[in-house]
């Protein structure tokens, strides 16, 4: 390293800056290339059955889906309100 | 049979031009015989980069449509007799490329050919996807920049997803990195993503670095694929690409900063 380049490197390295941001980006834009298309629509459709029953909100229900060699596997989760 | 080889990013303007002039003429100096053909309908650049524009009569899309034959419309190469090119059309109809109509040219072609390069568009409208569709190969020219790596893998969804082979359930498509316009002393400032941190988030098989040369624009201001200017680094770099791609055992270079003098160590150089 020469001495100039001691000096650079106070500067911020925008290159592991980016390559964060890419690894968020591509492995959410790969988890999402992957689902079937009838989650989001699936997942509207058990939101509105289980609001009959309970009363929780838009976000309370995740639906995740993963693919594993042969094995697909659909996750439901529902987080319920506290008790008052 | 041939092996069909799509050059394609995503991105625009990353170097597929460069890449699939290169690596067609890298192959056929190699003796295999090859055709290089230009997937970018309406805007063909292929034929200028070969040299070859003044001797442009027929194109891709004659031949689809029945107004030309393969032979009429392939142009051979003046500097080496095993390369063929086949140019684009300048048509602005985006529908005149059909897959049954590419497919026929490529069975065409791989009686008589070795290897088919395929020069894809940027995108992925038509042009692009039928570029890819009947591959056996694809060379990934990614740029060490966010929105090419990231375009970059949505074209790898794409391979895997919407290809003949994807379609058929056969092998899939073996996909192979090209990072090009790689400057190691602005990856050594941490100014620019690193052949390791760009293999890590596309998780390819690197098939070689061509760094940032202007050996590249010499070379296409006279209409010279740059694997003919031996002399030069990014020359050099398809050289080994191609090599490579053939089996032979490279190891990597244009990743390390070049060796400086005691002056340069000193005051850093550039
Ligand atoms: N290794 C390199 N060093 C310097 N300049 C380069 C390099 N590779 C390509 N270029 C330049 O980048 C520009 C775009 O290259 P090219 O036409 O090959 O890209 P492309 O991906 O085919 O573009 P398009 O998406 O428009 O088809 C050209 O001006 C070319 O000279
Ligand atoms: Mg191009």
């Amino acid at each position: 390293m020469s001495l100039l380049d001691y000096f650079r490197s106070s500067k911020p390295n925008t290159a592991s800056l980016a390559k964060e941001r890419l690894q968020i980006l591509v492995a959410h834009e790969r988890a999402s290339r992957n689902q079937p298309s009838y989650l989001p629509q699936l997942q509207q459709e058990l939101l509105a059955v289980i609001r009959k029953y309970i009363n929780v909100g838009q976000d309370a229900i995740t639906v995740n889906f993963e693919q594993d060699g042969n094995q697909e596997t659909l996750e439901l989760n529902i987080v319920l309100p506290d008790e008052k | 049979m041939a092996r069909i080889i799509v050059v394609t990013s995503g991105k625009g303007g990353v170097g597929k031009t460069t890449t699939s002039a290169a690596i067609a003429m890298g192959l056929a100096k190699r003796g295999h015989k090859t055709a290089v053909i230009d997937f970018d309908v309406g805007l063909r650049n292929l034929d200028l980069i070969m040299g070859c524009e003044r001797r442009v009569v027929y194109d891709l899309v004659n031949v689809i449509n029945n107004e030309a034959t393969l032979n009429q419309a392939l142009i051979k190469d003046k500097r080496c007799d095993q390369l063929y090119i086949l140019p684009a059309s300048q048509t602005r109809d985006k529908d005149a490329l059909s897959t049954e109509g590419v497919g026929k040219i490529l069975e065409g072609l791989s009686k008589d050919f070795k290897y088919i390069v395929c020069d894809s568009p940027a995108g992925i409208e038509r042009g692009a996807t039928l570029a890819m569709y009947f591959a056996d190969d694809a060379f990934v020219v990614t740029n060490p920049e966010v929105s090419s790596v990231r375009d970059s893998d949505r074209m790898l969804g794409i391979l895997s997803s919407k290809s003949r082979r994807a379609e058929k359930g056969e092998e899939p498509i073996k996909e192979y990195l090209l990072l090009s316009r790689y400057s190691p002393d602005r990856v050594k400032l941490g100014e620019m993503l690193s052949v390791e941190d760009v293999q890590e988030i596309l998780s390819l098989h690197l098939l070689g670095v061509i760094p940032e040369s202007k050996s590249v624009l010499n070379a296409s201001n006279s209409g010279t694929p740059v694997i003919l200017d031996e002399q030069s680094d990014a020359g050099q770099a398809y050289a080994d690409i191609v090599a490579r791609y053939l089996g032979e055992d490279k190891p990597h270079r244009f990743i390390e900063e070049e060796k400086k003098g005691l002056f340069g160590k000193l005051f850093g150089g550039k």
